[in-house]
């Protein structure tokens, strides 16, 4: 298939930025999205141009790496995956696809496509953990059941990403639904359970430190999500923090 | 010569590891915060090192290529990790799951060593489950086990099929609260240059920091590489697509030495290659064989009406298949190691029954699963895992069988240790994939993870502590030093070369091109002749990246392409050293399989008489050939025995 694409082109943070415009032609449906983009980018290296830059790594939708806005959704068009799993039979001949990086203020464009996402490392490390030491000398890991329900609901929070794609879709930039993702996975089980208020209120106010906007309930990161985090987390790390905001002397 | 020491306590083998630990040597807590300890990788060995390292209070640096320390290639273990809970009262042990090992290495691995890892096994799930690690449980709230290739018993743990994700994020955790706590600093988006040794011992690093292409000095006591294995070097594997061997090549040329590289494992279940556009390969789970069951025509005639598009599976009748692996192997049936179902499905593809348009596929059927246990139970266990082989292949596999084929996907050899972990290099030490020594010449399914978390945080935090007992009077080290300018130096001038050379080919074309030799003459099936071919192939492919290759953009700031250059530039090097060390190894074990060794019935042939050793490859310069040492492998308390699985 012939396709036009508009790619945003960015030369490092100083830089304003454009979109700019590149033609491909015979582009096989059975092809990655990715893949499409390195055969462009084999293109520009002949030229002698500079290839677009982009994150991505494990190509399997599992590390979090790839992240782009494709036709102003992240990761395109496709459900529950991320951008490395779309396939070019999502798209058909003579289609237009603008391709931009992810736009938040925490998260500044590095070059192109590439985003800096440390700031949700940071929100991770003010608390995102249970403080277990890793020597190994705990209880056998079967003295303490855990409802299967519980650790099922657990699972699904915790299979968080950490792509972004809730960030850059949320008209006010917030980030609960990955904070909420974290504070679930451990509040809903007994290890995590006795630090989750103050975890919560660490987390909570970290977010807004680093210049995430607040939640409006408006529910597009749940949408847009690859792995298809609930919202309900948002409304289990609320209790938390409220919680621990009436607790707290903070 | 070096002389290799494998520095294996005395004492009975359950008692080593105990022994060790009470005889170790301690650094105080208060000279603790005075050594400081480089570690490159933050997968599960080195994530897991680092968290360790920085809790017992040394000053750690943790270094990452990708953006996070929480996206190293560990994440994309699917299936499980094994551990000798016993939990389903099946007969497990310590001493099985040792033995499995073993046995499952072919025999090609250090009794000491193995053995130390099946200890530690059950400690790891202990610490995963407080970690807050949410693996998979029965209704009765207790963890549920599922069983693996190559072994009798259930003792893998999970987390649907993605175990490798929430164990790395149990790490991940780890390491931010010591971020938190300041004794680790993260140096993500930075990628390892060279090592630098003073006065023999590993001291440091040159480092660059991919943002803004700045090359950086940091000195430390200690450095541990644990950056992943090197299936990259074929190009098209089921690595992620910055997995390198650069951390670990540089270990190399700087006196560790790298061992049994020829030892390489195909995973039998992953996607089939569809065109030329290909980048990576994804692997589908072993845990599938466990109600997959995987089969082509009977008939060649069918096979090639299934490839033309005329007939799916559907229209094969049950008694024109061929469930080769149950037919072959009765005991396992699906369930045989990874290196004998792979060779398995090369044999029967190469014979003329695959069944898609390359010939390059055999099916990997759910309907007697389905039938058996019903959709939502199938779905329950492997969900994810059809959804994302819907999302690549637009086939539903609930009512089409999947189509796979083997690939690359891990490498059993890699930095030769001795039992601190530690290379030839003092204070140089190597864990998890990055090393060569728990996993022999195949690694049974479920134990990559469990080694890169007993290396990480049951092995180096004894090992490190015992050495660096005989620093704490050092100081800081400066990297002002002349070593350090001297590797800084020639960081530069490569970069500087990169930059320059007014080539005409992208890197990727070498990449490619290496890619195809190693997986054609040095992948599932090798000989003497397609080996030295491929060493002259090689030669040429190096000759002519250093002269054609083009890396456009700048030096000083973000370039994927620098980054790319630098790491192909060792992998062409690697696959030499990797078709030499298959050359020399002139029998079949495990992952190699050298057809002039097999017997009459096509399976691998060992040569214990000869060739029961560790290959220890030392570098000798860029333009030498490296010298082979040999590390015998004493069998104490296993005996060596054809590897059967019929």
């Amino acid at each position: 298939m012939n396709l036009t694409l508009k790619v945003w082109r960015q030369n490092g943070a100083e830089d304003k930025g454009r979109i700019v415009e590149y033609k491909m032609s015979d582009i096989s449906p059975d092809m990655s999205f990715l893949e499409m983009i390195d055969v462009l980018n084999e293109e520009l290296i002949e030229k002698g141009d500079d290839p677009i830059a982009f994150d991505h790594d494990c190509r399997e939708g599992i590390c979090g790496s790839c992240s782009m806005y494709i036709n102003g959704e992240p990761h395109g068009p496709e459900d529950l995956i991320t951008t490395c799993q779309l396939h070019m039979r999502s798209f058909k001949d003579g289609d237009t696809i603008y391709i931009e990086p992810w736009r938040a203020a925490a998260f500044p464009v590095i070059k192109d496509l590439v985003v800096d996402r440390t700031a949700f490392d940071a929100i991770i490390q003010v608390g995102g953990y249970v403080s277990v030491n890793t020597s190994g000398n705990t209880q056998d890991a079967n003295a303490l059941p855990v409802p299967k329900a519980d650790a099922d609901a657990a699972f699904d929070a915790a299979t968080c990403i950490g792509c972004g794609a809730c960030v850059a879709t949320c008209k006010n930039s917030s980030a609960m639904l990955f904070t909420s993702a974290k504070i679930s996975h451990l509040a809903l089980l007994p290890q995590g359970k006795v630090e989750a208020q103050e975890r919560a209120l660490n987390m909570v106010e970290k977010m807004d430190e680093l210049g995430f906007g607040n939640c409006t309930n408006t529910g597009d990161c749940e949408v847009q999500c690859p792995k298809g985090i609930s919202l309900d987390n948002i409304a289990l790390m609320n209790r938390e923090f409220l919680g621990a905001s009436l607790k707290s002397e903070k | 010569m070096t002389k290799l020491f494998d520095n294996i306590p005395e004492g009975p083998l359950a008692d080593k590891w105990t022994k060790y630990k009470a005889d170790a040597k301690l650094v105080n807590p208060a000279n603790r915060r005075n050594i400081d300890v480089i570690v490159i990788g933050t997968g599960l060995a080195g994530g897991a090192a680092a968290a360790s390292l920085g809790e017992m209070g040394f000053n750690v640096k943790s270094f990452c290529f990708q953006d996070s320390p929480r996206r190293a290639h560990s994440i994309a273990a699917q299936g499980g990790i094994n551990a000798a809970k016993n939990y389903q009262n099946d007969g497990d042990s310590t001493y099985r799951l040792f033995y499995d090992t073993i046995k499952g290495g072919d025999y090609r691995s250090r009794e000491a060593n193995v053995y130390r890892l099946a200890e530690v096994s059950a400690n790891i799930i202990d610490q995963c489950v407080a970690q807050g690690v949410p693996f998979a449980r029965e209704y009765g709230g207790l963890l549920d086990n599922r069983s693996f290739g190559g072994v009798q018993v259930q003792r893998t743990f999970y987390a649907k099929g993605q175990t490798g994700q929430q164990l790395l994020i149990g790490a991940y955790q780890a390491l931010s609260r010591q971020i938190n706590k300041g004794t680790v600093t993260m140096y993500n988006r930075h990628e390892m240059m060279e090592i630098v040794k003073i006065d023999g011992k590993a001291r440091g690093i040159i480092a660059r920091n991919l943002i803004t292409g700045e090359i950086e000095k940091h000195s430390a006591h200690a450095v541990v590489v644990a950056s992943g294995g090197y299936s990259n070097v074929f190009f098209l594997s089921t690595n992620a697509m910055g997995s390198n061997c650069t951390a670990a090549w540089k270990s190399y040329k700087n006196g560790a030495h790298f061992a049994n590289s020829c030892y390489v494992q195909i995973h039998p279940t992953c996607i089939p290659v569809t065109g030329d556009h290909q980048s990576k390969l994804t692997l589908m789970s072993e845990s599938l064989r466990n109600d997959g069951r995987i089969w082509v025509p009977k008939k060649k005639e069918d096979s090639q009406a299934i490839a033309k598009g005329e007939k799916t599976a559907l229209d094969i009748a049950e008694d024109d298949r061929d469930y080769y692996l149950e037919r072959r192997y009765p005991a396992f049936g699906n369930l045989v190691p990874r290196d004998v179902a792979s060779r398995a499905a090369k044999e029967r593809c190469d014979a003329g029954f695959g069944v898609n348009k390359t010939g390059q596929a055999v099916f990997l059927d759910f309907s007697d699963a389905i039938n058996r246990l019903g959709k939502d139970a199938v779905e329950a266990r492997y969900g994810n895992l059809f959804q994302m082989y819907e999302k690549i292949t637009a086939e539903n596999p609930y009512e089409m069988p999947m189509k796979i084929y083997p690939a690359i996907h891990y490498t059993m050899g890699g930095i030769w240790v001795d039992y601190n972990l530690q290379t030839a290099v003092p204070g140089l030490f190597a864990a998890g994939e990055a090393n060569f020594s728990d996993h022999g010449a195949n690694r049974l399914g479920a134990s990559a993870l469990m080694q890169g978390l007993a290396d990480g945080y049951f092995v180096l935090p004894y090992t490190i502590s015992n050495y660096l007992a005989d620093d704490i009077r050092t100081g800081a080290i400066s990297t002002e030093h002349a070593e350090f300018e001297k590797a800084e130096k020639a960081v530069k001038d490569r970069l500087d070369f990169f930059m320059n050379n007014k080539g005409s080919k992208s890197v990727d074309y070498f990449h490619k091109k290496l890619g195809k030799v190693m997986w054609e003459k040095c992948g599932m099936a090798r000989n003497k002749e397609g080996l030295e071919e491929a060493i002259e192939e090689i030669k040429a492919i190096r000759e002519e990246f250093w002269k054609e290759v083009k890396v456009p953009g700048v030096q000083n700031s973000f370039n994927q392409e620098l980054e790319k250059a630098g790491r192909v530039a060792d992998f062409i090097e690697l696959g030499d050293l990797m078709c030499r060390d298959a050359l020399s190894r002139e029998e079949s074990c495990g992952g190699h399989f050298r057809e002039e060794h097999q017997t009459t019935e096509g399976e691998a042939l060992r040569n214990d008489e000869d060739y029961t050793y560790v290959a220890a490859w030392e570098y000798k310069g860029d333009n030498e050939t490296p010298e082979l040492h040999k590390e015998d492998l004493k069998f104490e308390n296993i005996e060596l025995k054809q590897r059967s699985y019929k």
